[in-house]
């Protein structure tokens, strides 16, 4: 039986596409069944972020009007065994589908894998409520800044009403230089303001661009945002407890003695 | 001068306030501008029982500390100097 999670934010361009990815890769090299579903419709991006742009044939807008089946929409990633994705339409736009039948394809996928994980779009129209409506628990991912926690805070209230309690928080683009000089929020003023559990929190991190400019989950690589990434799959199937600050300043000596990983 | 005011404190603690104060406002449905209305109708009913100084009262909506962000009780408190109390309603 699965796991159903939602990975929102309310703010626009926080990273929910680059952390569904790499949560999904991560899961799936913790020999989890995953299968990643971009309910972005309109604006389909799971698929570029994880290289397999090239591989869409069907997609959830035709799975859900019955134009084929399911298993022809999923796309399986041949780098990572363990990792499906269900892409999304580039074509429709939101109202082509409705949390009904979002739910109803949630229940036929949830006998089949470990964990179901649905990239949510940025806002809180019928593109949210499409995401949100299969799902039990939910991530939301932030940035340190006034916009994204506001908009966090909010989309935290609309999950709450809408049934979802167990949801987690992920501080992305953490630059430690600025939170030093006390020019950036740090994660445990975040933590603080939102009063959401921690899930984990990613350092800004040039290696994310690299990696999605080549189609690749950057937790394959060693890097700061890779190690992140790593402990946060972890923490998420119980395997680890603390919440670790990955220093950007130790992933420049990384750097030096870099290797990139291709399974 | 006012540059001097903007760049004394550090951006990011003027960030926790801000956001603590707007998440407030966000979450009751309760914008700056609502309480100032609040404040002055509240100074102008209690005027006609009892002598307020009208120039120091000062309402603010805190959150009362529970379990979880959302069992969090959004609660009102008033600050209302007195003056000189009266026992008869003021003629208009």
């Amino acid at each position: 039986m699965s796991e159903v999670y939602v990975i929102t934010s309310g703010k626009g361009g926080v990273g929910k596409t680059t952390t569904s990815a790499n949560i999904g890769a991560g899961l799936a090299e913790l020999d989890k069944k995953v299968i990643l579903i971009d309910t972005d419709i309109g604006l389909r991006n799971l698929d570029v972020v994880l290289g397999l742009e090239n591989r869409i044939i069907y997609n959830l807008v035709d799975v859900i009007e019955g134009k084929c089946r399911i298993k022809q929409a999923v796309i399986k990633d041949s780098r990572f065994p363990n990792l499906s994705l269900l892409p999304s339409s580039q074509a429709k736009d939101k109202t082509a589908v409705t949390p009904y039948q979002m739910r109803k394809l949630i229940e036929q996928l949830k006998s089949d894998y470990d964990y179901i994980l649905l990239d949510c779009p940025a806002g809180i129209e019928q593109g949210f409520s499409n995401a949100v409506a299969g799902a039990e628990h939910a991530i939301i991912v932030t940035t340190p800044e006034v916009s994204a926690i506001r908009d966090a805070d909010r989309v935290s209230g609309l999950l709450s009403s809408r049934g979802i309690e167990d949801i987690h928080l992920i501080v992305n683009r953490l630059r430690w230089d600025l939170i030093k000089k006390g020019d950036m929020m740090s994660v445990d003023d975040v933590v603080d303001i939102l009063g959401l559990s921690l899930l984990g929190c990613i350092p800004d991190d040039e290696q994310v661009v690299i990696s999605t400019n080549h189609g690749y989950p950057v937790i394959d690589i060693k890097s700061p945002a890779g190690a992140a990434f790593g402990d946060i799959c972890r923490r998420l199937t119980g395997d680890e407890d603390e919440v670790s600050y990955h220093n950007y300043r130790r992933g420049l000596l990384n750097r030096l003695g870099r290797l990139l990983k291709i399974s | 001068m006012k540059f001097f005011k903007i760049f004394s404190r550090k951006s990011g603690n003027v960030a926790r306030e801000r956001l603590q104060n707007v998440l407030i406002a966000d979450r009751v449905g309760c914008s700056a501008s609502t309480l100032e209305n609040i404040r002055s109708d509240m100074n102008h009913v209690l005027s006609k029982y009892v002598e307020v100084d009208t120039k120091h009262t000062d309402y603010k909506i805190i959150i009362k500390n529970g379990n979880g962000v959302h069992s969090k009780q959004p609660v009102l408190i008033a600050y209302i100097p007195f003056g000189q109390a009266e026992n008869t309603v003021k003629d208009a």
